[in-house]
């Protein structure tokens, strides 16, 4: 790191101490300064055996750097050595430096419990900043509930869990799709919907509570198709047709991956112009960095439903952006889950120091109530169930490859993986 | 299903939906053109040819950029150079690795297989290195995104006619190659039995370097096509793979004329299958029903009768 | 040597160095994490055994045996996670009683097929039969009708794809991609324990040398000379009158089998079965620790599990970037330098050597059953 970058920090994290101590004063939250691992013996704040000495504390980071979901998981990688970076820098965790052991899931969910095992039982780290799709995180939970591990995950993802050993930096299902659904139908008057997905659990999970949202709680709308791809699939011209015939207002897609490429450019390429709203196309599965790979040309004027945009224009996302590309180079995007992994050690980080222990019980203890005012995406506070309150956003799709802006919710969101009325 | 609908309409829809299927039939001829030609006419078995073929993809992301950056005014034209370039590229790498690699398995036919899916990962991993995990969004010209209303209610993708017109043009070419030139004729003649063309002066060694280079160019061709169609990242060729064998046998090795044939069948199969069912169902049935032809008809649909 | 005798001298000896590494060294010297990670390895050598005997001996390669593996996987998983799904750990869903995931998905009661995975006993035939089922209808269809070599690998390989296609595709009923977790007890013993989990690793290792044992058996019986006569001229056998087609059936379904049993035994030692085990990629890697190990040898099918999957989790921990490298450049290696894997490496280089040293001057004879042919 240059001078240079260590002087922006600085600037960045004397701001960061400001609206620290504004929420001392406002949310009764205590986030002291300049703690000395003197104050804090280890043997006090280390009952169990983890990975911390008197000046250092041990995490882990377990996400896929090869395989198909590397492509994913490397801005969470990113973002999660950013904030470890910046907290220390800032002094560590009660008086301690956060070290890092790096794993790889390989994108294979066995190897997955297989590295969260070595993390938990051979390094006894403190805690875990890992996994991405829902199928890593399932694989790994059993490990993380008999260690007991604390993990905190980042992606947005189906619901349908609530788990003493994780703390969900992403958004739920409901989080993430009902607002957006009520938007489009007030502001835009969509009525009827098509729905549309990569063959597994999260997309059929969310187009379950999409549908069940449309037709029970939105007057006068309708499903008019439901259409699940293998993942991978790379021909779309079917469906688009298929799409045509059936005249929806709205195409609702949640493709993944590399089918997300080949069906934006099919649909563009079918005369389907996003831009044109004819249909609207709303996803929840397009950040900013699938964006680079479709190409902002084929995507302009499509909406996406997120908590996070890296267009968002308060100080703490500045702040975060200009470190952020810093750190990684400036032609970088940063997508929602981007953002919601660098969350992670922050939270983490406050929540030992409210407890005031590395005792992953202590911590889960101290966990609910954690707010972060710091946030990029704004503010947002730990739920008792594990998830964040936080605000959907709508943002529009630009050619240039980012999302403008278009809708928030006045309110936080309040996280509710197990939606009663849409099971 | 079909009630609500007039009948212009419903025409209109199964015009376009047809036309669906020819794309995807231009698709599957492009990706398994090459392959037919390495595993058709030398029984190589090249379990890296969606490398190949990603390899077409990132020249054609590096020939976009690089006229982005420097002769913006003939960006509409750069696809041409990048087909020829990936063709160059994927070509290159062919040749060096039948020399390689390739040259010292002619009679182990499932080694072969092996080691290409060795150099498969190796070529993965150098993807990753140098254009990092994440996929690259290429730039495609404008005339060549869109779409040509022909009535009303029929709109033609252009990448689509693009795509097929370049799969005629790729078989033709082949066609020639195969039947017309002299090295065609060396191709089959080695084919049909090895020692014997080598008697009568035949340069085999040659021959089947050049033929393995054709093949993996043919490759790179189709990885640039699909640029306009598909993602391009590391481990995107691995979406082919199977895709590309099960044209090739479901065909017959050695008749181009059955690979084209397979891959009509089986895309007309497929998109109207997926018409009907959903997706994931339509892929499955259409899997199973090649599968379950070459279980009653494993020689494929055309075969040659050939002294072994 | 005799080959009527069931092992020479050398073979008892060979299986008797795997043994004490097995039952003694790796318990002794590796902590209960790498103990069990060395579990989850020994599983894959059930695959690699059943390769050496199919492609090795009898000339048949098979790019799906991961199918097999996962069949039998999925039908331990199934009876464990019935068990771990009773009316009171299931109580918060609108259907108690049934898996968590196919209540997600809507289903209010157990598919028919699913009852029979209550009974242990069923399950445990299922383990075996429903992947040699399997494999005998493809075996069946293939072989009567003369398909082999570059063929059968392909085919295979695509019913490796369909394979995971329809499961994640099904997941009302399969668990889809996340597979089928959270499994907690056999017959009401822990299976997440630390002493459980040593307990497996013991019953893996019993297994896996009944395997063993069985696949010698087979190699040395009149069936496995004829396999390799087979596999260097199918017609001469069939003139002189055998059934080539049978003889081919059942050595498919014997791998079959023991794919089944690997991975149930996975199941049973990682805690769960996804369809990340079923398709193309890891099927191919299970062929590449049977090439690693010697594709003519059974002992070296063990040796090559382990030393591929020891290899890639150390340089995975150590150099992530660099391990498709590494993995890729072995594939090539393996081929290209040492076609008779370990086991080659192992006769013509180091056991000669060995000899030398300890002043037998008996030349040693290459490999029984030469080289691979193809």
């Amino acid at each position: 790191m240059s001078d240079q970058n260590s002087e922006s920090e600085n600037n960045h994290l004397s701001r960061r101490a400001v609206l620290a101590g504004g929420t001392a004063l406002t949310a009764s939250l205590f986030l002291p300064k300049n703690l000395r691992a003197a104050d804090f013996p280890t043997a006090e704040v280390n009952t169990t055996g983890l990975a911390v000495t008197d000046d250092t504390v041990t995490i882990g980071i377990l996400h896929s750097v090869t395989g198909t979901m590397a492509i994913s998981e490397t801005g969470s990688v990113q973002a999660e050595k950013l904030a470890i970076e910046q907290i220390n820098a800032q002094g560590g965790i009660l008086g301690r430096k956060i070290e890092y052991i790096q794993e790889d899931g390989a994108s294979d969910w066995p190897t997955f419990a297989e590295k969260a095992r070595k993390l938990l039982v051979n390094d006894k780290v403190a805690s875990v900043m890992g996994c991405w799709t829902s199928a890593s995180r399932k694989a790994v939970l059993p490990v993380f509930e008999q260690h007991n591990g604390f993990l905190y995950y980042p992606t947005f993802y189906e619901g349908l869990e609530e788990s003493p050993n994780v703390i969900y930096t992403g958004q739920e299902a409901t989080q993430q799709i009902i607002a957006g659904l009520d938007w489009v139908n007030q502001t835009k008057g969509a009525k009827s919907f098509y729905l549309l997905g990569s063959d597994y659990i999260w997309p059929r999970t969310s187009n379950k509570i999409a549908r069940k949202h449309i037709e029970n709680f939105m007057e006068g709308c309708e499903v008019v198709g439901e259409e699940y791809y293998p993942l991978g699939h790379t021909q779309f011209n079917s469906v688009i047709n298929k799409i045509r015939l059936r005249k929806p207002d709205v195409i609702y897609a949640i493709v993944v991956g590399g089918s997300n490429v080949a069906f934006y450019k099919q649909l563009i390429a079918a005369g389907i112009d996003p831009a044109a709203e004819k249909p609207i196309v709303l996803t929840i599965s397009v950040t900013e960095d699938e964006i680079r790979g479709i190409g902002g040309e084929n995507i302009a004027g499509s909406y996406a439903c997120m908590k996070y945009f890296q267009s968002l224009e308060n100080e703490n996302n500045l702040a975060f952006v200009k470190a952020f590309k810093e750190m990684w180079g400036d032609d970088i995007v940063i997508g929602d889950v981007t953002q919601a992994a660098y969350l992670g050690p922050w939270l983490w980080k406050a929540a030992v120091e409210k407890a005031g222990s590395f005792d992953v019980d202590k911590v889960r203890e101290a966990s609910p109530g954690i707010e972060l005012t710091t946030a990029p995406e704004g503010y947002v506070k730990v739920h008792e169930n594990h998830h964040l309150w936080s605000k959907t956003r709508v943002g529009r799709a630009l050619a240039d490859g980012q999302y403008e802006v278009v809708f928030e919710t006045a309110e936080l969101v309040e996280p509710d993986p197990f939606p009663e009325g849409y099971q | 299903m079909f009630a609500d609908y007039s009948m212009s309409e419903l025409g209109a829809i199964f015009a376009m939906q047809g036309f669906a299927g020819l794309i995807l039939f231009s698709v599957f001829v492009l990706m398994a053109l090459g392959l037919a030609i390495i595993f058709g006419q030398m029984g190589v078995i090249n379990m890296a040819h969606g490398e190949f073929m990603i390899l077409g993809a990132y020249v054609t992301y590096l020939t976009s950029n690089l006229f982005g950056d420097y002769m913006p005014a003939l960006f509409g034209t750069y696809f041409f150079v990048a087909m020829f370039l990936a063709f160059l590229a994927s070509g290159a790498l062919g040749l060096f690795v039948e020399w390689a690699l390739i040259r010292h398995l002619y009679k182990r036919p499932l080694d072969t297989l092996l080691a290409t899916w060795g150099l498969s990962l190796i070529l993965q991993q150098i993807y990753r290195s140098v254009f990092g995990a994440r996929e690259v969004g290429v730039t495609i010209p404008d005339w060549m995104m869109g779409s040509l209303p022909l009535t009303d209610l029929i709109e033609v993708p252009i990448n689509g006619i693009f795509v097929m017109v370049l799969a005629v043009s790729i078989s033709i070419a082949v066609y020639v190659m195969m039947f017309r030139s002299t090295w065609g004729k060396q191709v089959r003649a080695i084919n049909q039995n090895r020692v014997m063309a080598g008697a009568v002066g035949i340069n085999t060694e040659w021959t089947d370097r050049l033929t393995f280079g054709i093949g993996c160019g043919v490759a790179g061709v189709a990885g640039s096509a699909f640029t306009m169609i598909g993602s391009t990242g590391p481990t995107a060729g691995q979406l082919y793979i199977v895709d590309t064998f099960l044209v090739v046998v479901f065909g017959g090795a050695g008749s181009l004329l059955g690979t084209i044939a397979s891959a009509f069948s089986i895309s007309q199969a497929q998109s109207i299958m997926e018409f009907f069912l959903s997706g994931s169902m339509a892929k499955v049935l259409t899997l199973l029903v090649v599968v379950g032809i070459l279980m009653i008809r494993p020689q494929g649909l055309f075969s040659l009768k050939l002294r072994k | 040597m005799q080959s009527s005798a069931f092992m020479s001298r050398k073979e008892i000896i060979g299986f008797v160095i795997l043994a004490a590494l097995i039952f003694v060294i790796f318990p002794a010297v590796l902590d209960n994490f790498r103990l069990n990670l060395f579990g989850k390895y020994l599983t894959y050598a059930f695959v690699a055994v059943g390769l050496a005997l199919c492609w090795g001996a009898g000339g048949i390669l098979s790019l799906g045996q991961g199918v097999f593996f996962g069949l039998g996987g999925y039908c331990m998983a199934m009876f464990l996670k019935l068990e771990a799904s009773t009316p009171e750990n299931t109580a918060i869903q609108s259907t108690p009683g049934i898996p968590d995931f196919m209540d997600w998905n809507q289903l209010t009661e157990l598919p028919w097929w699913w009852e029979p995975f209550y009974s242990l006993p069923i399950a445990l035939i299922a383990v075996v039969a429903v992947p040699v089922m399997f494999a005998f209808i493809i075996g069946v269809a293939m072989f009567t009708r003369r398909v082999g070599g570059v063929y059968f690998a392909i085919i295979t390989q695509a019913f490796a794809a369909i394979m995971t296609i329809l499961i994640i595709g099904q997941q009302g009923y399969t668990g889809g991609v996340n597979g089928i977790t959270d499994l907690r007890t056999l017959l009401g013993w822990d299976i997440r324990t630390d002493e459980a989990k040593t307990v497996l690793y013991f019953v893996n290792g019993v297994l896996l040398f009944a395997v063993l044992l069985v696949a010698q058996y087979v190699r040395k019986s009149k069936l496995g000379r004829l396999l390799i006569a087979m596999r260097d001229q199918e017609d001469r056998v069939r003139f002189s009158g055998y059934n080539v087609a049978n003889f081919k059936i059942f050595i498919f379904c014997l791998g079959a089998a023991f794919a089944g049993i690997g991975g149930a035994m996975f199941t049973l030692q990682v805690g769960f079965m996804s369809p990340t085990l079923v398709g193309i990629v890891p099927s191919i890697e299970m062929v590449i620790f049977c090439a690693v190990g010697g594709r003519l040898s059974i002992l070296g099918a063990v040796y090559g599990a382990l030393l591929v999957n020891w290899a890639k989790t150390s340089l995975s921990e150590s150099f992530p970037e660099l391990w498709l490298l590494g993995l890729g450049g072995l594939f090539i290696a393996v081929v290209m330098v040492f076609p008779n894997g370990l086991a080659g490496v192992w006769s013509e280089k180091i056991e000669p050597r060995l000899l030398e040293i300890m002043g037998k001057k008996k030349s040693v004879a290459p490999a029984p059953d030469g080289a691979p042919a193809e």
